[in-house]
């Protein structure tokens, strides 16, 4: 295994890596470990789609990414650097939107430009926003108030804000769960459509097996709390791809062992060899 | 935009129509309860005590409230960020507010005697920043993580999360706290005004109506008051509406 903490020197083509790392929350009862020896990597351009049993710990993980926390233990490293604390180069959406209710819809995606800094003039960035939001199907929206706007259009503007800055990683927390299927769906290819014209590296925290294939390279189930890596599978789509690919043969054979692998963390199922 | 107005105006004659109804049908004579056609003559006889006087309540207000806004923010944003300080602080703030403002009137009389604009501004402050610091409080405790987080992760600083989403977030709680403060600063003028009478305000006229039985006077200066509230209260509305309209959404 190579060392990455040797000097500067990065040995490693991940852009996203996290190695050992163990969390414990501090509550009146004493400690409540959520994350147990958790290893992750996402090489760059990746999309990983994390999935485990409710409060397993996986907003942990997105919060310790992002550096808004630090690991007890444990690295995160984020292109050749140990994460100490937030970056401009990282990107999130969560489950609520958290649109600004006083801006209009522009306002909001472009709201992350007024705190990183970028050479792009006021023109150009609000150019960007403008395109992004066509990008995502919002044309005409521009200048809505979010309460206008129906939960996935609300969802898409949050996307946009989320990559105007142009982050390498980004950092996405349930950001369908709350929405209808046929709506969800619609926006997972939104997700493909994004990825192919502004390119970056994701971590998708869900708890739809479905959308983990659908949308990621690689799927990791963290075991149930104290959460640590149980099981990585390689997704054997690869691209972008369409809703049809998700009822082939081998899509419902990568689901079931998906399926089995939660009921492991779950303590459902005792072995990989029970479902055999 | 018409009916906006008629029909408000409507109503408050109806209002008058009917209390001049009730005390005429009932007998009633001016000292037990005074009419609406007793009242203008009571102004008029009075009006440049009015003016003098309705200035003196209202700037001493205002200035109560403004202390109220800076102070209540304050406390506010205090309590709201910090989980210690809220523990600590609110037991005592609301142990404060519990105590009727009536018995603190004499006593702070007696702490700064003489200092009657200032006191009269103590009494109105003290009495109205209490909904706006537990408003502020609440506004910025409850302030879902997720909101923070999205500037948090881009490094942004506390202070800038503070301007861009807290406080705007907060300014609708804000308001609402403001429109009872407003009315409470009122209070507490005009407690000050008529407990401890020093000769100055709408409260002295109302203390003068009573010593010498001008019962007409008296009623004549809870209308003045009453006028003078409603004004204030529509200055709040009219900032709540620049600051804070988007809160308000569009019937659907």
């Amino acid at each position: 295994m190579p060392d990455h903490t040797w000097g500067d020197a990065w040995v490693s083509d991940k852009l996203i890596e996290i190695k050992g790392v163990k969390h414990a929350y501090q509550t009146g009862d004493g400690p409540l470990p959520v994350l147990d020896g958790l290893e992750m990597s996402v090489p760059e351009g990746g999309f990983c789609a994390v999935v485990g049993p409710s409060g397993c710990g996986k907003s942990t993980l997105t919060r310790l990414v992002a550096g808004l926390m630090k690991p007890d233990e444990g690295e995160v490293w984020l292109q050749g650097e140990r994460v100490t604390g937030p970056k401009s180069t990282v990107g999130m959406a969560f489950q609520n939107p958290v649109l600004l209710e006083w801006r209009s819809i522009l306002q909001n995606v472009m709201l992350p430009l007024e705190i990183v800094p970028t050479r792009m003039s006021k023109r150009d960035q609000e150019a960007r926003a403008r395109h992004l939001l066509t990008l995502v199907g919002l044309d005409g929206f521009e200048d809505k108030r979010p309460s206008e706007l129906s939960g996935g259009m609300r969802q898409r503007a949050s996307l946009c804000r989320s990559i105007v800055h142009k982050p390498d990683v980004l950092i996405l927390d349930e950001p369908f769960g709350a929405l209808d299927a046929f709506t969800r769906e619609d926006l997972w290819q939104t997700m493909h459509k994004v990825k192919a014209e502004e390119p970056f590296t994701g971590v998708l925290i869900t708890h739809d097996l479905r959308e983990s294939i659908f949308l990621a390279d690689q799927v990791i189930v963290l075991s149930g709390r104290p959460a640590r890596t149980q099981y990585v599978m390689d997704v054997h789509l690869k691209g972008e791809r369409d809703l049809d690919q998700l009822y082939t043969p081998e899509s419902a054979e990568a689901l079931n062992i998906l399926r089995h692998q939660i009921k492991v963390a779950q303590g459902r199922a005792e072995t990989d060899e029970a479902a055999a | 935009m018409f009916k906006k107005i008629a029909i408000p105006i409507f109503a408050l004659v109806l209002f008058g129509v009917f209390w001049e109804f009730l005390v005429w049908v009932n007998g009633w004579p001016n000292y037990k309860m005074a009419s609406p056609s007793d009242l203008w003559p009571a102004f008029w006889k009075f009006r440049w005590l009015f003016l003098e006087y309705g200035w003196d309540t209202l700037w001493r207000t205002v200035v109560g409230l403004l202390l109220a806004v800076v102070v209540g923010v304050l406390i506010g944003m205090v309590m709201g960020f910090s989980r210690t300080m809220r523990d600590a602080l609110y037991p005592l703030l609301v142990g404060f507010n519990a105590i009727p403002k009536a018995t603190v009137v004499p006593i702070i009389a007696l702490m700064f005697v003489g200092q009657h604009d200032f006191n009269t501004i103590l009494i109105a402050f003290l009495i109205s920043f209490f909904p706006i610091a537990v408003s502020v409080s609440i506004g910025l405790s409850t302030l879902e993580p997720e909101y923070r987080d999205i500037l948090a992760s881009l490094g942004a600083s506390k202070l800038t999360i503070f301007w861009k989403i807290a406080l705007p977030k907060t300014l609708p709680e804000f308001f609402g706290a403001l429109k009872v403060a407003v009315t409470l600063a009122f209070i507490g003028t005009n407690l000050m005004e008529i407990v401890e009478p020093h000769g100055r305000g709408l409260g002295h006229l109302f203390d003068s109506g009573k010593i010498s039985a001008d019962y007409p006077l008296m009623f004549a200066v809870l209308i003045a008051l009453a006028i003078m509230g409603i004004m204030l209260y529509y200055v709040v509305v009219a900032l709540e509406k620049v600051f804070a309209g988007w809160a308000e959404r569009s019937p659907t």
